[in-house]
């Protein structure tokens, strides 16, 4: 049914950010956003605490509106627009509360009916996110990690061409956490939605998206697909190395250094970005040997994004 | 898809809405047994024929030779001759007792107790005593504020009895007590109690709730999605209607067995007023929750609007002992003309052409209070 000389050639954009700004009293939250997500596309927005991802998402949401800038879904924008607009949309705010004395069918059943959804989406939902034994439990009764499913249930109730997720993560064990992401991976390879997801975890980024937006500050620091972050110096691995206790960066030439060093803020570690491993670790061993400079811990391993982020603000993303 | 209406989202709103309300254990108490219970002790307590006892102070002048019987005090010999002397340790004054015998009133009993007068002033103070009765070459003397009402009765009384006249029997059969229905406490209290109640279901259910809500990301999430915001506070508005239609029916049936309360006017306007005041309420609920999102300030918002009405309103006590000045301002407050509404109806037998006007201004407060609310309410 569809052409696929079209598909290719014009990749249609669902939700289009242009150059917003968002300030609350003194803090500039979001300071000229641009962005672009494609419909089936997995974009995390990926940053520190603080760093705007919420303000932008909301913003995204028609929960906040921008200062200055335009934000355009499905080629309309919010004003006139809500009612539309809410119904392609599904989403999980960072910290919602339910109602505390429904149960999870109940609560359930009632945001399927703000849809105009009937009751077997609901058991669908209820399956889809696995809380079929606790379907009659009270919200309030809820571990963590149900109640983020609850949330995600509630998002996915009005299969949402556009799915907004606020950290859906955060405060989850591993276990907990890969079964959101495989909640995500069916999505994926069942339907044409468009995620846009917050995160603090890199691997989440890494392993459940095809997109990545790095934010700090309110701005956008890098963006692309995880190749395309990782590969840009060409330098896609690194040695990571803790000095010895006695030693620190003031006591070190390091003009002689024969890499350049990327050093955390207390002068005690850093990591140096490969070219080619085999020929490269002989040579900086042997500069260490070279200058008496002692080890406490070494390793060499494939650049990660949270490496990309200590290189271009100096701080690491969590942790 | 834009029905002015859809039914299913409303059903699904005012079924969540009432299953949070009925699922709190403290709503069944506060809002049902509690109103009762506090009928039931007022109720009681002002409406019982009463036995009093009362404390008096007595200074005769010569204190020190008390046993002997002086003939030239009158006080004394009306003590000696009238009274019973209570026993008593030595060393301790002496006491005497006496006692009014009223069978339509209630006995009155007088305990006169031997002071000086330090400790007479001493317990004055201490409101065990209102009066403290000396006696000079000149006569006896009684002292007691006169703006104490107390005090005063006491001297009616006393004087009555010491001055020696026999109270003239005849009095008594004058007195015809009011304890027909509609002029007891209990009579005054339960209407006013039920506007009460209407306006701290609204007050406490639709403001707090809606706060709460805010406070806890809800209300931003539900706006998120199509629902229509109009059905989200018809629908709480409604089940706390519901809800307080329900405790105001419980309380009356209990008031109607326990004391025999009738309403004396007509029941259609009595339902008119009782949704006039639900409106009001409501009204003036969404309007203090139109901002704030957090509960601590929404406490203070509630107390503020509900504090001064519980205190002005006449709904323990007549309004009508505040200055005169006052009284035209408190009359004007929306639970004082609720409650002098309801009372208008069950007491004296009201019907529409008495409640119109209260109905009336009831239902503008409501929907003026309302529409304010909602051109500055924050959803988000
Ligand atoms: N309503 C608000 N009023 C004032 N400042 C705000 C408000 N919302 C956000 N901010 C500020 O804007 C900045 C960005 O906040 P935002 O919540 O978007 O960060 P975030 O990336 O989501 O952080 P986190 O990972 O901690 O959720 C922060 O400095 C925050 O203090
Ligand atoms: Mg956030």
């Amino acid at each position: 049914m569809n052409n696929h000389s079209t598909q290719t050639v014009t990749r249609e954009a669902v939700v289009e950010v242009r150059n917003v700004y968002k300030s609350f009293k003194t803090v500039k939250a979001v300071q000229g956003v641009n962005l672009l997500i494609y419909s089936g596309q997995f974009l995390a927005l990926l940053g520190p605490n603080g760093a705007g991802k919420t303000t932008l998402v909301e913003m995204i949401e028609g929960i906040q509106t921008p200062d200055s800038g335009d934000i355009v879904i499905m080629g309309k924008h919010w004003k006139g627009h809500a009612d539309e607009l809410h119904r392609l949309i599904g989403l999980s705010l960072q910290e919602t509360r339910f109602i505390d004395k429904l149960n999870v069918r109940e609560t359930l059943k009632l945001f399927a009916s703000f849809y105009d959804l009937n009751h077997q989406r609901v058991e669908e939902i209820i399956d889809m996110v696995g809380l079929k034994d606790k379907c009659t439990a009270y919200v309030v009764n809820l571990s963590g990690g149900q109640r983020q499913r609850l949330a995600l249930g509630i998002a996915l109730l009005n299969n949402p061409k556009i799915l907004l997720l606020d950290e859906p993560t955060t405060g989850l064990d591993p276990n907990a956490r890969r079964e959101v992401w495989s909640i995500l991976f069916k999505l994926k390879e069942q339907s044409e939605t468009s995620l846009i997801l917050t995160t603090h975890y890199m691997e989440e980024a890494e392993q459940l998206c095809d997109y990545i937006v790095i934010i700090d500050n309110g701005q956008i620091l890098k963006e692309g697909t995880l190749d395309q972050l990782l590969n840009e110096d060409r330098a896609e691995k690194l040695i990571a190395f803790t000095l010895e206790d006695d030693q620190h960066i003031s006591n070190l030439d390091y003009s002689e250094m024969p890499f350049p060093v990327q050093w955390d803020t207390f002068g005690k570690s850093g990591s140096v970005a490969l070219n080619q491993i085999e020929a490269d670790i002989p040579t900086f061993l042997s500069f260490l040997k070279q200058h008496n400079i002692g080890l406490k811990n070494f390793e060499c391993r494939r650049k990660t994004l949270d490496d990309l982020f200590v290189s271009m603000t100096g701080r690491r993303l969590n942790g | 898809m834009d029905k002015i209406i859809k039914y299913d989202q409303l059903l699904q709103l005012l079924s969540a809405h009432a299953k949070e309300l009925l699922r709190e254990p403290g709503v069944l108490f506060w809002g049902i047994l509690f109103p009762i219970l506090m009928s039931l002790g007022l109720g009681l307590a002002f409406t019982r024929k009463q036995d009093v006892i009362r404390d008096v102070a007595v200074i005769t002048q010569h204190q020190k030779s008390i046993s002997e019987a002086d003939s030239s005090s009158p006080l004394q010999t009306f003590l000696d001759t009238r009274t019973e002397r209570l026993p008593f340790q030595s060393g301790e004054p002496a006491q005497y007792k006496l006692v009014i015998p009223n069978d339509k009133l209630g006995n009155t009993t007088f305990v006169f107790k031997q002071a000086t007068w330090d400790n007479a002033i001493v317990m004055l103070k201490r409101g065990s005593i209102s009066i403290i009765i000396t006696e000079t070459g000149d006569g006896i003397h009684y002292h007691f504020d006169p703006r104490n009402p107390e005090g005063q009765l006491n001297y009616l009384k006393l004087t009555a009895v010491i001055s020696g006249e026999p109270r003239p029997q005849t009095s008594d059969s004058n007195i015809e007590p009011l304890t027909v229905t509609g002029t007891r406490y209990i009579d005054f209290f339960v209407p006013g109690l039920i506007a009460m109640g209407i306006m701290m279901s609204c007050m406490w259910g639709i403001s707090y709730g809606i706060i709460e809500k805010r406070s806890q990301k809800l209300l931003r999430r539900m706006v998120a999605t199509p629902m229509k915001k109009s059905h989200f506070l018809i629908s709480l508005i409604t089940v706390r209607l519901c809800m307080s239609f329900v405790e105001s029916s419980l309380l009356f049936l209990f008031a109607w067995l326990a004391f025999g309360i009738t309403i004396q006017g007509n029941v259609f306007a009595l339902l008119t007023l009782f949704l006039a005041g639900n409106i009001a309420f409501a009204g003036i609920a969404i309007f203090t929750s139109y901002h704030t999102a957090r509960t601590e300030i929404g406490n203070g918002l509630i107390n503020v609007v509900v504090m001064p009405m519980m205190v002005l309103s006449g709904i323990f006590f007549s309004y009508h002992n505040f200055p005169d000045w006052a009284i035209p301002v408190i009359q004007k407050f929306p639970l004082t003309m609720l409650a002098d509404g309801m009372r208008s109806i069950f007491i004296e037998g009201a019907g529409f052409t008495e409640t119109i006007f209260p109905i009336a201004i009831l239902s503008i407060i409501g929907v003026v209070f309302f529409s304010a609310g909602l051109k500055v309410f924050k959803w988000h």
